[in-house]
């Protein structure tokens, strides 16, 4: 397993948020013995919530606990005098109190089998519950994607690669550019992840005399999983590029921090 | 290992054991009820509640319900909300509103100017408020990644790193 990709996956966040699934909580309790990393990580995330919440907390008086503790000795009443009471004893107080003790274990007993059932019930719920939230995230999920593909296989779309260019030769990215819709969809799988403070800016360019106009930023790019981004436009665009721009976009493309670029086939 | 030992004592009715725990995460479960039930006064003989709960029912604590903290910040959450929602409090038209965090976070809307607001806002700062608002909804009202995908209209996949990056703020903010 690759120990620093299962804490990227932002598990670790929602084990502490307590709203993964008794399974999944059991899954990652594995984890956590068999990779020390993953343990300190979850109680790192912990720490976080712990001086996060306790931000808001009223202050408190100083022997609060003495109110619960007070409470809490009610309920376990437990009256002495009774034993003190008769020193003379007979047989039959002594077979009242062993039937009696009898009748309290049995009834505990029974107690306790009902209870472990009710908590089965509960679990086995509780994993249902799991399982279906799996089952309807996924068909949402296949859903989704197939409307993509869909929109990607319709007729009208041109693809055009946009190539890696000298700032970052290794990246690439391509356009699905459905002209009667005026939509593009940049599928930038192929782009690294932009610094902080900067964002991705994708540009319809005309060449003679060479003319960029903004068709939007490429915006929450880490959290976007699929790096499919829809895209508005309505230019005649001959080319098509994508530079790095400080958050919120420019007005005309910082060449320099030039990623794509690729052009329009007839 | 501590807090293992700590919470096997607890489970088996100690109660000094059980008062180290309520000294560890008093401030914590208070703190989480008090963002909810926004009444320090109510939240605090709420908070003493739910610790009583907790002794009750300490026997049905096992680790497929995850961490320790975990399982009490679940029972406070729960009884917070029923709070929220049971009709003596309708009368006070408060609402179980979801930008709580945010609003305490922004206008420094402190409730009864008992809370750490300073404190609050060095650890938020420089978080957007779509991160507040996924904070709040998963660790202070109990949503789960589904519900909280609707609430903020995201899509289901995105709520785990997204999550992921917002905590992580919080924690270079610690440094």
């Amino acid at each position: 397993m690759d120990v620093k990709e299962y804490i990227a996956s932002g598990i670790l966040e929602l084990y502490v948020a307590g709203t993964l699934s008794p399974e999944e909580n059991l899954e990652v309790q594995h984890y956590a013995l068999q990779y020390p990393e993953i343990q300190q990580e979850i109680e790192a995330i912990e720490k976080a919530i712990l001086a996060l919440t306790k931000t808001a907390s009223p202050k408190m008086p100083k022997n609060s606990f003495a109110k619960i503790k007070a409470e809490i000795e009610d309920v376990i009443p437990f009256t002495p005098e009774a034993t003190k009471r008769k020193d003379t004893s007979s047989w039959s107080t002594y077979l009242g109190w062993a039937a009696s003790i009898l009748l309290a274990v049995g009834l505990f007993w029974m107690y306790s089998e009902n209870s472990k059932l009710k908590s089965e019930i509960e679990l086995t719920n509780q994993e249902n519950q799991g399982l279906q939230n799996i089952l309807s995230d996924t068909q949402e999920e296949i859903s989704i994607k197939e409307n993509l593909l869909q929109q990607l296989r319709d007729k009208n779309v041109t693809v055009i690669a946009l190539g890696g260019q000298a700032v970052s030769p290794t990246s690439y990215a391509k356009a699905y550019w459905n002209k009667e819709e005026s939509k593009v969809i940049i599928d930038a799988q192929g782009l690294p992840e932009p610094p902080d403070g900067f964002t991705y800016q994708v540009w319809s360019l005309k060449l003679d005399p060479l003319t960029p106009t903004s068709i939007g930023l490429l915006a929450d790019f880490a959290a976007m999983d699929s790096k499919l981004f829809t895209l508005d436009n309505a230019n005649e665009s001959e080319a098509f590029g994508i530079t790095l721009e400080p958050e919120g976009g420019s007005e005309s493309p910082t060449l320099e921090q030039l990623y794509t670029l690729g052009a329009v086939g007839s | 290992m501590q807090l293992d030992n700590l919470i096997i004592k607890f489970q088996q009715k100690d109660k000094a054991a059980f008062e180290t725990l309520y000294t560890m995460y008093a401030e914590n479960i208070c703190g989480v009820i008090n963002v909810i039930v926004k009444d320090a006064e109510r939240s605090e003989e709420l908070c003493q509640d739910v610790f009583v709960k907790i002794w009750e029912k300490s026997d049905q604590y096992d680790t497929s319900k995850g961490r320790f903290f975990t399982w009490i910040l679940n029972i406070a959450r729960n009884a917070a909300i029923d709070e929220v929602r049971s009709k003596t409090h309708k009368n006070q038209k408060k609402n179980l509103s979801v930008d709580s965090l945010v609003g305490i976070y922004e206008n420094s809307e402190d409730l009864n100017g008992k809370m750490d607001t300073i404190g609050l806002q060095s650890l938020l700062k420089g978080l957007k408020d779509k991160c507040i608002k996924l904070i709040d909804l998963l660790y202070f009202k109990g949503y789960t990644q589904k519900e909280a995908a609707k609430e903020l209209n995201a899509p289901v996949g995105t709520i785990k790193t997204r999550i992921r990056s917002c905590i992580s703020t919080i924690r270079k903010n610690m440094a």
